[in-house]
């Protein structure tokens, strides 16, 4: 889970990194609000879960509270690169002398975690490691090691931040690392991390990437998620524990395993070339590999529900679970959504293969289902799915 | 024969007395390998599906012989799990657990290396390894195909079960499931190294999906040590750009870690790569036919 700029910072804070003083405000009357409190000169930036945003128009520095109301009116409701606007954050103005760049992250490569830091900060860092490499320091750091002070400042010399920044870079990267590590982060990172005219290192900004995987441990890390920006179909799939993707076409697919999902998606994708308009996967489904009946009630439902789906492809390939155990869940899923009044309205075709296939296929057939062809293979059904969404049957 | 599981491991399994440890380690028994003993440090002592119960990993070798582990312990304790099979130097661990954070993989794994490396780590969040006719260690089907002389390779679970069944009447020496998530034990190229040495292996299914770059680097290591024939599938080509797809491991990042990527960078060195899992068996059949 990505943080926005705003989360971060308090996030930073709580480690004892010194951040701009800031109020987060939905409205442009907060803005002036805001802007009134912290006096002074401000910036008003937007927050955005993406990149670029000071390119787009989304960072402005305003001189007082009329100006800043002014600035928040172009910027509140933006669209940046897909995302809109639904809050900024405005900040006291800072007095930069320098500008750093600085990160920790997940090098999955190298299996470890990776230090990176440079003096020259506050632009595409991307470009500056690229054409200049040697002006990017990236520096492992073990796991097991980790980072104190006297390693923090080891990094930001490899970075060739200047004398007078080295105190004060060592202790911010310091407590970085702590905030890394403590809240299960996969990116923490700090551009720019800037020298202010009156000697103090601080974080001008923040990114962060949250490991979903450790919210066990991280109960409090819930209330980040962005509720309002998360697709309706994908919130109600979380709460019934499904793992589901929204995608852009009319095919809805069900699998289990997330690796036969994503290839069922391909396949679909390639077969629809061949039939007009293109048909392409609406969702990723992966309903794991249990199947049961309930689980594929909800994954119907769901899929169901999603006005976009003009067919359905079930993919099941019976490893630990057998089909004929996936067929009855299917045949279950149907009566109960029946019972329920969502009788599926749409074609579905099932490919089961596998463990005891034979036996599922016949329970298929059996129950007469209507609307469901069973096909033998992943590749056909993909054809006929992709065909009876194209005709809009 | 097969790679680093063969009729001879024995195996035990920490976690045994729950409830996928309980399951799965009937199916082992049931498929024919030798599971030994299961490791609980608060039910040492006990007799579970008819084997003993250990209080640790080191105690459990001793008195067995084990020389692999299967791990089915919750998120949570995957870590020290780990870190104890590592401690005992056991040859083989091979870790099913899903879930399990990435600060945690990261350290067993620094902690693998640091203490010499003695242990392959296999996963997490994988099926585990299957030598058929031979042994199974974790929860891939052993029915689902044959013994056989095609290596596979696999970050995904059901793409290897649906390559093993389609190619059932050729067999399998080793399928050897990875894993998807972000940081893992074993990778791409120690399985293709470890094929290309073994005897009993004449080609090689490589399978790949979106995030990282490990077929990439995969690609490259096959170019410079692998003579024998690869054929590979990716998955993941409609992911989207930052949207995790089942997998923790399974993102695209802005340009990286395409399926495009991976896809290219296997054909350019002479790998040919299916559109869908079931050509991919076809190219896998037309070698193993013209052999």
């Amino acid at each position: 889970m990505d943080l926005f700029e705003h989360q971060a910072k308090e996030l930073f804070a709580d480690y004892g990194i010194p951040v701009p003083r800031g109020i987060v405000a939905h409205t442009v009357e907060e803005v002036r609000t805001a802007a009134e409190q912290l006096t002074g000169r401000v910036v008003v930036k937007a927050q955005v879960k993406t990149g670029g945003r000071g390119k787009a128009g989304g960072v402005k520095v305003a001189d007082d509270a009329a100006d800043a109301t002014e600035k928040a009116t172009a910027i509140l409701g933006m669209d940046i690169k897909g995302h809109t606007v639904h809050k900024v954050l405005v900040e006291e103005a800072s007095a930069i002398a320098e500008e750093y760049y600085f990160s920790f992250l997940l090098d999955r490569a190298n299996r470890t975690f990776l230090a990176i830091c440079s003096a020259a900060g506050g632009m595409d860092i991307e470009e500056v490691a690229h054409s200049t490499p040697d002006k990017v320091a990236k520096v492992p750091v073990s796991a097991l090691t980790g980072v104190d002070r006297a390693k923090a400042r080891e990094i930001a010399v490899a970075g060739g931040l200047p004398e007078q920044s080295l105190d004060g870079a060592a202790e911010l990267i310091e407590k970085l690392w702590c905030c890394f590590v403590d809240e299960d982060a996969t990116l923490v990172e700090v551009n720019p991390m800037i020298l202010s005219a009156d000697g103090q290192v601080k974080a001008l900004d923040g990114k962060v990437t949250l490991d979903d995987n450790a919210v066990f441990r991280q109960s409090e890390h819930e209330a980040y998620a962005d509720k309002a920006a998360e697709d309706p179909l994908e919130a109600k799939a979380k709460e019934k524990d499904l793992n589901y993707v929204k995608l852009d076409g009319d095919v809805g697919i069900i699998g289990n395993g997330a690796g036969l999902v994503m290839s069922t998606l391909d396949v679909v994708a390639y077969a629809g070339e061949a039939f007009p308009g293109k048909p392409s996967p609406a969702n990723f489904l992966d309903i794991g590999g249990g199947a049961s009946a309930e689980v594929m009630a909800a994954g119907l439902e769901i899929i169901l529900s999603d006005p976009s789906v003009r067919s359905i492809f079930v993919n099941v390939f019976g490893g630990i679970t057998s089909c004929d155990a996936v067929a009855n869940g299917i045949v279950a899923a149907f009566k109960l959504l029946e019972s329920r009044g969502e009788a599926v309205t749409h074609p579905l075709v099932v490919r089961l293969d596998g463990n005891n296939a034979q036996l599922g296929r016949q329970i298929l057939a059996d129950a007469a289902l209507p609307r469901v062809e069973l096909v033998d293979t992943m590749d056909d059904a993909a054809k006929r799915v992709a065909e009876l969404a194209a005709v809009g049957a | 024969m097969a790679i680093w599981l063969t009729e001879k491991s024995k195996i035990i399994v920490q976690g045994m007395t729950g409830g996928e440890g309980t399951k799965h380690t009937r199916r082992m028994l049931a498929s024919g390998a030798r599971v030994v003993g299961g490791v609980n440090a608060r039910k040492a002592g006990i007799t579970h599906e008819g084997l003993p119960v250990f209080g640790t990993v080191k105690e459990a070798m001793e008195k067995t012989g084990a020389d692999v582990s299967v791990v089915f312990v919750p998120p949570a304790f995957t870590k020290d799990a780990v870190k104890e099979a590592v401690d005992a130097e056991i040859p083989l661990c091979v870790v099913i657990t899903e879930g399990v954070p990435v600060h945690d993989s990261t350290e067993f794994w620094a902690y693998a290396v640091a203490k010499g490396n003695k242990t392959r780590i296999i996963g997490p969040n994988c099926p585990g390894i299957a030598s058929p006719g031979a042994s199974n260690a974790g929860i891939i089907p052993a029915d689902i195909t044959t013994a056989g002389r095609i290596g596979l390779v696999s970050k995904s679970g059901t793409l290897t079960y649906q390559l093993m069944y389609e190619l059932r009447d050729f067999g399998f020496s080793t399928a050897v499931g990875i894993g998807g998530d972000p940081v893992i034990g074993t990778t791409h190229i120690d399985a293709l190294q470890a094929f290309q040495e073994d005897p009993g292996t004449d080609a090689i299914v490589m399978i790949g999906e979106i995030g990282g770059d490990a077929e990439e680097r995969a690609a490259a290591y096959i170019d410079q040590h692998v003579t024998k024939p690869v054929v590979a599938y990716v998955a993941g080509f409609t992911a989207p750009e930052g949207k995790t797809m089942g997998h923790a491991g399974a993102i695209v990042s802005g340009s990286a870690g395409t399926a495009q990527a991976k896809k290219e960078a296997l054909e350019k060195v002479g790998v040919r790569v299916g559109k869908t899992p079931s050509e991919t068996a076809r190219l896998m059949r037309e070698i193993m036919q013209a052999r």
